[in-house]
C-alpha cells in the first residue's frame, strides 16, 4: 500500500511497487490522459509531471515516487477551465487523432513552468522524446508558442488586476 | 667587467627566448580554387579527417561543420576551436599548404603565433606530410563559413601565446612518426594512427599539471568534459578483456556485445570511424590490443566471476543495498535484465566498464540523461532518470550496481558525482553525438 | 433484396414522435472494392445507394433532438465535426444542437470500410443528401399542417417557418416512420453561397475531451468487472506452438486465466501490470518451432521481379506518327513500411448470453464483425461491433487482429469484458505492413522536348487483405482449428491497389502501363494510407523530372505542358506561385527545390507540392525547409481539418521517405520498436508549411485524406536531386545513401 498525490490528491494505491506509474495512473486511478505508447520510453505519449519536471510514465516505478507529486493532464484543467496549454491546444486545433497529444503538453508545460519564454529551437529540442505519427508538429509547435503567450497575458492580467501570487 | 657578462647573458637570453618563442609569419596566398584538387587526395583527406575526429572539436553542435566555435573547458581556463573552413576572412582559406603542415607538425599558425595544445599537435606531428597534404586538400574543398574565432577564456599570463613556447620546450617531440622495424606494417599502421591523427591519448592518457600527457602513464585514464575516458592499456577496468577483434567491431559499428555501446564524446569518435577505412581500423584495434596486452589468467578467472556474478546477484548484495536492488528491478532489469542483445537491447551490466572503472561519473551521466535516439536512423534509445530520481534514489542504484554487477570496491563521493553531473550535463543530452552516431547493425534478432 | 427490418430496434427506440432507424442488411458495401453492389431502382448518391432509406442516416426525436448516424469511422481526421457540419447545413439546424454516432453494427449503415478516402465523398454525400430529403419531408409536413404552398415555407434553427411566423419545430412536425422512406436520386440541396457552416473552420468536436483527459479512446475503455488480456504471440509467422507449462503461470498474481488454442497463446489477469508481467513469464515458457523463410530484405529488387505475377496492360495508347529521340529509363524501389500506429492497437469485447459485443478501431466494422463470426462461429446477428476511436490507423494496422483476439478470449470467459493491448513490439512485428514495390520507367523525348512515349510496369502485392473473413485474423489463423489466410485478390480500377495512380494522368501520345499482380506474401501486408499510390507518384513524379531535366525544361512548365486537366493545372499553378518558384531558379548553397503533383487515384483530390531540402554534404543529412502546398479537394467541408491532413500527410511522408523501411532476417522481423524502426522526431521538423485549399463551391467532395502521400515522396526527392546532383531512386532516401551518392 503506498499513498500517492496525483494532481493534488491523495490515493492509497494497492499495486506492487515495481508497478510503472503509467499503469497505477491509468489502471488504479483510472486517469485517461498519459498513454500507453509503447511502455519502453521511446515514443513520449506517457508523460506526466513529478515534482515539477517531466517524467516518463511507462518507465518510472511507483516506488520511485514516494513523497513525490504527480501531475497529469486532468490535474491542469477541464474543458469548462481549461489552462492556458490546454486552451493553446484546442484554439490551434493541434491534434488530429490526438494519442500523443497529452504527453507532449505535459512536456510543453514543465517546459514553460521552468522558462517561461524558450525559443523555437529549444521548444523543439525539448519535444524530440516524442513522436506523433499524424503529422501534426507545426500546430503542435504552434501551439506551444501561443501557449507562452497565453501564460504571459495570463500573468499579466494578474498582475494588473493586483490579485496576489 | 660583470655588467658586461650579465648584459651579454640577459641578451643572449632574450635572444634564446626569442629565438624558441618566435615563429615567422607564412605569406597568405589567395584561396585556392577547390577544383585544383585532385579527387583521390581529397578522399584521402576524408578518411583521415574521420580519423582525426576533426568535425568532433570544429564543429558546434547545430552549427556549420568545421566552423569552429566549441568552448573546450580546461584546468586553465575555456579554449574555444578555431574555423578550418576555407574562409578567406576568418578561416584558413589564405593558408598555404606549408602554412598547414607546420600547424600540425610544430602547432604554429599562419601568423606565427603558437597555438594551445588543446589542439593537439602534440600527436598530429606525428602525421607524414603526404597525409598532412590530403588532409589540406579535403579541409580546402569544405563549404567556406564565415565565422569569426571567440575569444578564449584565460587568465593572464596564459592569455600571452608566447608561454606556450615554454610548454612546447618541456613537451613536444617534433617529427613524423617513425615505424619500428620489428614489427609488422599492419601494427605499424595502426601505432602511427593511434600516436597521431587519431590522438586517443589526448583523452586516454593521464596529464601533469602543466597539462600534457604523462609519458609514462600512456593510455592510463583520462578525462574529458567531464566523461571518464577508461584506462585502455593493461589496467583496463573492462569486466571481458579487450582483443582485436572486439576492438575493431567496437570501433567501427560503435558497441560490441561484451563491452557495450559507445556513449558520451567517444560517440563521435566511433561515428566517423565507422566512414574510415576497414583496414585503418583493423590497425588500429591491432596496434591497441598490444597496448591492451594479453589478459593474464587471473584477469580471466575474475571476468568469469563478474558474469557468473552478474546472472545471480549475492543475496547479500541485495540485502545490504534493498532501495538500490527494487530501484534496479523495477527500472533497470525491464531492458537490462532481459538479455535481449545489444545494441537494442540494455547491455548485461556485469559486462559494463562504466560500473568496475575507478570513476562513477560514466555511469552516473547515462543513468540521468539516458541515450538519446539518433535522428532517422537505428539506434538504442535509454530513457534518462534525472527527473524521476532523486540524488539519493540515483546515489543507492549507483551503490547497487557497484556492489552486484563488480567485484571492485566501493566509489567514493557520489553525492558530489551526482551534484556535479546534474550541473555539467545539460539534462538529456550530452551522451548523444549529433546527428552522426554510428549506424547499428539494422538485423539483430530478438533471441528467446 | 432486401433483409427485413430488424424488429428489436422498434421495441428499443419506441417513443411516439422517435424515427426509427432501419437499415438494409444487404449488399455490404465494402469500400476497398471498386464494383459497386447492384443498386435497387433509383440510384441515390453516396453510400445511400447500399443504405437507401433516410432513417438509416437521420433520427430526429420528439423533443426536436437530431442523430446523425454514419458507417464510417472516426480516425482522427476530422469526419464526426465534417459530417455534423454537413447534416447541420442541410437540415438547417445549429451545429451544436447534433449528435453524431459512428460505425457500429447495431445502429449505423454498412459502409464497409474508412478508406481510400472515400468517407466524405461517399458517407459525407449520403448525410448531406438525406439531410437536404428529411429536410424536405418536414417542409412537405408543415406545409400539409398549415395549408400553405411548401415553396412558401422556410428552415431555420430547427424549425419551419411560415410566412406569417408561425414555428414548428422538428419535433413536434416528426412523426413515427415518416423517415423511413428510400432516398431518391436527386436532393435539394442548398446553394453553396449560402453555407453557414459547411465551409467553415469548425473546431472539431472530439479534440476537447483530448486535450483535458476525456475519455476518447478504445484504450480508456472501463467497463464494470473487466479484466486485462495479453497475447503471447508467436516469435515469426507460421511459428507451431511446441510446448508451454502453463501451471506456473496460473498461479501468478492476479491470474485469472491461461489460453491456449493451438499456436494462439494468452493470458488474462485482473490487474494491466499483473496481465504484463503474466505474458513476460508466459513468453519464457512457451517454446516454438520456426519455419518461416523471409526474403533478404536488401534483395527485394531480384525478389519482387522474379516472384510468378498475374500480369495485365492496364492502360495502352499509341500513335505511332510520334516520334522519340533521345530515350531514359529508371528503376524505382520501395521496401516495406509499417504503419507505426502510435497507439499499439487495442479492443475490449464482452460475451453475455450467446451474444459478442466487441468494441474495436477497426476501420470496417461490418466486414470485422463477419470475419469474428466466422471465427467463433457463431452467426452474424448475434455479434455486434461497435467503433471506438483508437490512435491513428493509416490503414489496416493490428486492430482488426486485437478485435479478434479480444473475442477469441471473452468467449473464454462468458460475462466478463475482456480488454486486449498489443504491446509495442507486437504492433511492429505483426502488423500488415504497406507492401514492398519496384517499378520500371521508360520514355521518350520527341524533337520539341515533349514526352512523346510512356513505358511504366509496377511490380506489387495486392494492397488489401480485407475484407477478408476469419483467415485474415491472427487469432484465427493461429487458433487450433484454424482458418486459412484468404487468397490475395487485387483490388479493381479505377480504384486499383498497386497500381493506384499507375495509369499517368498526363497526356502521352504513346503510353504503356503494365501491373505486374504478386499474389505471393512473404511478409504480412494489407493496405497502408495511399496503397499503391505513394509509390506509383514518387515514380512517375521522379521520372518527370529526370525527363525534365533531359529535356532541359523547367519542372513546373514541363509538367503543365503535359496536363489538360484544367483542375490540375489550376493545383500546379497555385502551388508554384505560393512557393515563389521561378523558372531558371537556383536554390540557396546547400540546398534543392522540388516539385510533384498528382491526383489521387486520378479521381480523387489533386494536390501538387513545392519544397525546399537542405542537404548536408558532409554527413548527407537531408531535412526538409518548407513546404507549400495546393489542394482542391471538390466542395470543403472544413478547411482546416483538410490543411491538418495534408499538413499531415506531408510529415508523414517525409517520414517515410526519408527513414522508413521495416527490417527483417530470414526468419523474424527485427524492426520492432522506434530504436529498430525510427520515424520523424521534431529535430527534423520543416520551418514551414503551407497549404493552399482551392475551394470548389458545390462541386462534389473529393477526398483528401490520402492525396499529399505521393506529391511530397516526389517533390523531396526531386529538391534531394537537386540539392545534390545525385537522383536516387530507392526508398528511403537515408541519410547514408545520399551520402553514398555523394561521395561517388
Amino acid at each position: 500500500m503506498m499513498t500517492l498525490k496525483v494532481n493534488g490528491q491523495n490515493h492509497e494505491i494497492n499495486a506492487d511497487p515495481d508497478t510503472p506509474l503509467l499503469y497505477v495512473l491509468r489502471d488504479d486511478i483510472k486517469l485517461n490522459a498519459a498513454k500507453f505508447g509503447c511502455g519502453l520510453g521511446q515514443c513520449g505519449s506517457c508523460t506526466v509531471i513529478v515534482d515539477g519536471n517531466a517524467v516518463l510514465s511507462c518507465v518510472t516505478p511507483l516506488l520511485l515516487l514516494e513523497g513525490k507529486q504527480v501531475t497529469t493532464l486532468e490535474g491542469l484543467g477541464t474543458i469548462e477551465a481549461p489552462a492556458p496549454i490546454q486552451r493553446a491546444f484546442m484554439e490551434e486545433q493541434a491534434a488530429q487523432c490526438g494519442y500523443c497529444i497529452a504527453g507532449i503538453m505535459m512536456r510543453a508545460q514543465a517546459l514553460l513552468q521552468k522558462n517561461p519564454k524558450p525559443s523555437d529551437e529549444q521548444i523543439r529540442a525539448e519535444l524530440e522524446l516524442h513522436l506523433c505519427r499524424c503529422g501534426t508538429h507545426m500546430r503542435i509547435l504552434r501551439a506551444v508558442h501561443r501557449a507562452i503567450r497565453l501564460m504571459d497575458t495570463a500573468d499579466a492580467s494578474s498582475a494588473t488586476a493586483g490579485s496576489a501570487q | 667587467m660583470i655588467g658586461s657578462v650579465l648584459a651579454a647573458l640577459v641578451i643572449g637570453g632574450a635572444v634564446a627566448a626569442f629565438a624558441i618563442a618566435w615563429r615567422p609569419a607564412i605569406a597568405a596566398i589567395d584561396p585556392p580554387v577547390p577544383q585544383s584538387f585532385d579527387a583521390a587526395l581529397v578522399k584521402r583527406g576524408r578518411d583521415l579527417a574521420a580519423i582525426g575526429n576533426c568535425n568532433d572539436c570544429h564543429t558546434v553542435r547545430g552549427g556549420k561543420d568545421f566552423a569552429g566555435g566549441l568552448p573546450v573547458p580546461t584546468p586553465f581556463g575555456t579554449i574555444f576551436s578555431s574555423n578550418i573552413t576555407p574562409d578567406a576572412e576568418t578561416g584558413i582559406g589564405r593558408w598555404p599548404e606549408a602554412a598547414f603542415r607546420r600547424a600540425m607538425r610544430s602547432g604554429v599558425n599562419r601568423d606565427g603565433q603558437h597555438l594551445y595544445p588543446t589542439f593537439p599537435y602534440d600527436h598530429f606531428t606525428n602525421v607524414t606530410d603526404e597525409d598532412d597534404r590530403a588532409l589540406y586538400a579535403y579541409l580546402m574543398t569544405r563549404q567556406p563559413v564565415r565565422a569569426p574565432a571567440r575569444a578564449n577564456q584565460l587568465p593572464f599570463p596564459l592569455d600571452q601565446r608566447v608561454v606556450i613556447a615554454g610548454w612546447k620546450l618541456l613537451f613536444l617531440r617534433r617529427g613524423t612518426y617513425q615505424p619500428d622495424s620489428m614489427k609488422g606494417a599492419e601494427w605499424n599502421r595502426g601505432a602511427y594512427l593511434v600516436e597521431g591523427l587519431a590522438h586517443c591519448g589526448s583523452c586516454h592518457t593521464p596529464r601533469n599539471v602543466l597539462g600534457a600527457e604523462r609519458a609514462s602513464a600512456q593510455f592510463a585514464g583520462g578525462d574529458v568534459d567531464n566523461w571518464h575516458a577508461y584506462a585502455i592499456n593493461a589496467q583496463s577496468p573492462a569486466p571481458i578483456p579487450w582483443d582485436a577483434d572486439a576492438l575493431f567491431a567496437y570501433l567501427s559499428d560503435g558497441w560490441h556485445p561484451d563491452h557495450g555501446v559507445a556513449r558520451g564524446p567517444m560517440a563521435q569518435v566511433v561515428s566517423n570511424l565507422s566512414s574510415a577505412p576497414e583496414s585503418d581500423i583493423r590497425a588500429i584495434a591491432t596496434y591497441m590490443a598490444g597496448v591492451f596486452g594479453a589478459p593474464t589468467p587471473d584477469r580471466k578467472r575474475r571476468a568469469e566471476a563478474v558474469l557468473a556474478q552478474a546472472k545471480s546477484p549475492s543475496v547479500q548484495a541485495s540485502e545490504a543495498n534493498a532501495v538500490g536492488a527494487s530501484i534496479y528491478a523495477a527500472a533497470c532489469a525491464t531492458c537490462h535484465g532481459t538479455e535481449r542483445p545489444l545494441p537494442y537491447g540494455g547491455v548485461n551490466l556485469g559486462l559494463s566498464t562504466a560500473l568496475s572503472g575507478p570513476d562513477p561519473r560514466n555511469a552516473t551521466n547515462i543513468v540521468l540523461s539516458g541515450v538519446r535516439p539518433v535522428e532517422g536512423e537505428r539506434s538504442p534509445i535509454m530513457p534518462g532518470f534525472a527527473t524521476s530520481m532523486n540524488d539519493d534514489q540515483i546515489s543507492a542504484l549507483l551503490n547497487y550496481l557497484r556492489v552486484r554487477f563488480s567485484n571492485q570496491p566501493a566509489w567514493p563521493g557520489i553525492a558530489k558525482t551526482i551534484a556535479d553531473a546534474r550541473r555539467t550535463q545539460t539534462l538529456f543530452l550530452q551522451t548523444s553525438a549529433g546527428p552522426r552516431n554510428a549506424p547499428a547493425d539494422a538485423t539483430q534478432r530478438d533471441k528467446p | 433484396m432486401k433483409a427485413p427490418v430488424i424488429l428489436d430496434r422498434r421495441r428499443v427506440l419506441a417513443g411516439s414522435g422517435a424515427l426509427i432507424v432501419s437499415f438494409s442488411l444487404a449488399d455490404a458495401f465494402a469500400q476497398d472494392q471498386a464494383a459497386p453492389a447492384a443498386a435497387p431502382a433509383p440510384n441515390p448518391p453516396g453510400s445511400l445507394k447500399g443504405s437507401p432509406f433516410l432513417d438509416s442516416w437521420i433520427r430526429i426525436d420528439a423533443d426536436g433532438s437530431i442523430t446523425v448516424f454514419t458507417g464510417k469511422a472516426e480516425l482522427g481526421q476530422g469526419f464526426k465535426t465534417a459530417f455534423q457540419q454537413i447534416s447541420a447545413e442541410e437540415l438547417d439546424v445549429p451545429f451544436e444542437s447534433l449528435k453524431v454516432v459512428t460505425a457500429d453494427t447495431r445502429f449505423t449503415a454498412n459502409e464497409g470500410y474508412t478508406s481510400g478516402s472515400n468517407s466524405v465523398h461517399d458517407s459525407g454525400t449520403a448525410i448531406q443528401n438525406a439531410s437536404a430529403q428529411a429536410r424536405e419531408l418536414l417542409v412537405a409536413e408543415a406545409a400539409r399542417r398549415l395549408d400553405l404552398p411548401a415553396e412558401n415555407l422556410r428552415t431555420e434553427n430547427g424549425a419551419v417557418i411560415s410566412p406569417d411566423g408561425r414555428r414548428l419545430g422538428y419535433g413536434e412536425l416528426v412523426a413515427a416512420d415518416m423517415l423511413h422512406v428510400q432516398a431518391q436520386p436527386k436532393s435539394k440541396l442548398k446553394d453553396p453561397a449560402s453555407f453557414k457552416v459547411v465551409g467553415q473552420a469548425v473546431p472539431r468536436v472530439d479534440i476537447p475531451a483530448k486535450v483535458t483527459g476525456g475519455a476518447a479512446y478504445v484504450q480508456d475503455m472501463r467497463l464494470p468487472d473487466m479484466v486485462h488480456a495479453r497475447v503471447v504471440r508467436p516469435p515469426s509467422y507460421g511459428a507451431q506452438l511446441t510446448d508451454c507449462e502453463t501451471s506456473a503461470i496460473e498461479k501468478l498474481p492476479g491470474v485469472v486465466k491461461v489460453i491456449r488454442d493451438g499456436n494462439f497463446l494468452a493470458v488474462v489477469a485482473k490487474k494491466e501490470f499483473q496481465s504484463i508481467k503474466a505474458m513476460n513469464a508466459l513468453s519464457a515458457v512457451a517454446k516454438w518451432k520456426e519455419t518461416a523463410g523471409l526474403p533478404k530484405q536488401d534483395d527485394l529488387l531480384r525478389v519482387l521481379t522474379n516472384l510468378p505475377s498475374q500480369d495485365s496492360t492496364i492502360f495502352e495508347r499509341t500513335n505511332p506518327s510520334v516520334i522519340g529521340k533521345q530515350t531514359i529509363e529508371a528503376t524505382y524501389t520501395r521496401p516495406y513500411q509499417a504503419h507505426g500506429s502510435i497507439g499499439p492497437s487495442c479492443a475490449v469485447a464482452q460475451f453475455v448470453d450467446g451474444a459478442m459485443t466487441v468494441w474495436t478501431h477497426t476501420q470496417g466494422v461490418y466486414p470485422d464483425r463477419q470475419g469474428i463470426a466466422e471465427m467463433l462461429r457463431m452467426p452474424p446477428a448475434s455479434v455486434r461491433c461497435i467503433h471506438v476511436e483508437g490512435s491513428g490507423c493509416y490503414g489496416h494496422n493490428g486492430a482488426d487482429d486485437a478485435a479478434a483476439d479480444a473475442a477469441l478470449i471473452a468467449r473464454a470467459l462468458p460475462g466478463l469484458p475482456v480488454r486486449v493491448q498489443w504491446m509495442r513490439e507486437q504492433e511492429h512485428a505483426w502488423e500488415p505492413f504497406g507492401p514492398a514495390m519496384v517499378t520500371k520507367l521508360k520514355a521518350s523525348l520527341d524533337g520539341n522536348g515533349a514526352i512523346s512515349d510512356w513505358n511504366f510496369e509496377v511490380w506489387s502485392n495486392t494492397h488489401s487483405m480485407r475484407p477478408g473473413g476469419a483467415g485474415s485474423m491472427l487469432a484465427a489463423q493461429h487458433m487450433a482449428q484454424s482458418f486459412a489466410v484468404p487468397a490475395a485478390k487485387p483490388i479493381p480500377l479505377p480504384e486499383g491497389g498497386g497500381d493506384r495512380n499507375a495509369i499517368p494522368i498526363y497526356k502521352f501520345p504513346n503510353a504503356h502501363v503494365v501491373h505486374h499482380f504478386i499474389p505471393a506474401m512473404p511478409l504480412r501486408i494489407s493496405a497502408m494510407r495511399s496503397l499503391g499510390a505513394y509509390h506509383n507518384v514518387f515514380s512517375i513524379e521522379s521520372f518527370m523530372d529526370e525527363l525534365a531535366v533531359a529535356a532541359g525544361a523547367d519542372p513546373v512548365e514541363f509538367r503543365l505542358k503535359h496536363l489538360d486537366d484544367p483542375r490540375g493545372r489550376d493545383v500546379i499553378e497555385k502551388a508554384a506561385q505560393a512557393f515563389g518558384w521561378q523558372k531558371g531558379q537556383k536554390a540557396p548553397p546547400g540546398r534543392g527545390l522540388g516539385f510533384a503533383f498528382a491526383r489521387y487515384k486520378n479521381l480523387a483530390a489533386y494536390c501538387a507540392i513545392a519544397t525546399e531540402v537542405e542537404v548536408n554534404r558532409e554527413t548527407g543529412r537531408p531535412r526538409l525547409v518548407r513546404a507549400v502546398a495546393a489542394v482542391d479537394s471538390g466542395q470543403v467541408v472544413n478547411p482546416d481539418g483538410l490543411i491538418n491532413q495534408i499538413e499531415g500527410a506531408i510529415m508523414q511522408s517525409m517520414s517515410w521517405t526519408f527513414y522508413e523501411s521495416v527490417t527483417f532476417d530470414d526468419t523474424r522481423i527485427t524492426s520492432i520498436d522506434w530504436q529498430t524502426y525510427p520515424i520523424l522526431r521534431f529535430n527534423s521538423v520543416p520551418d514551414s508549411i503551407d497549404v493552399h485549399v482551392i475551394d470548389r463551391p458545390g462541386q462534389p467532395f473529393l477526398g483528401s485524406g490520402e492525396t499529399g502521400q505521393g506529391p511530397a515522396a516526389a517533390s523531396i526527392a526531386n529538391a534531394v536531386a537537386d540539392a545534390t546532383g545525385k537522383r536516387l531512386r530507392h526508398l528511403p532516401l537515408t541519410r547514408k545513401r545520399i551520402k553514398d551518392a555523394i561521395d561517388a
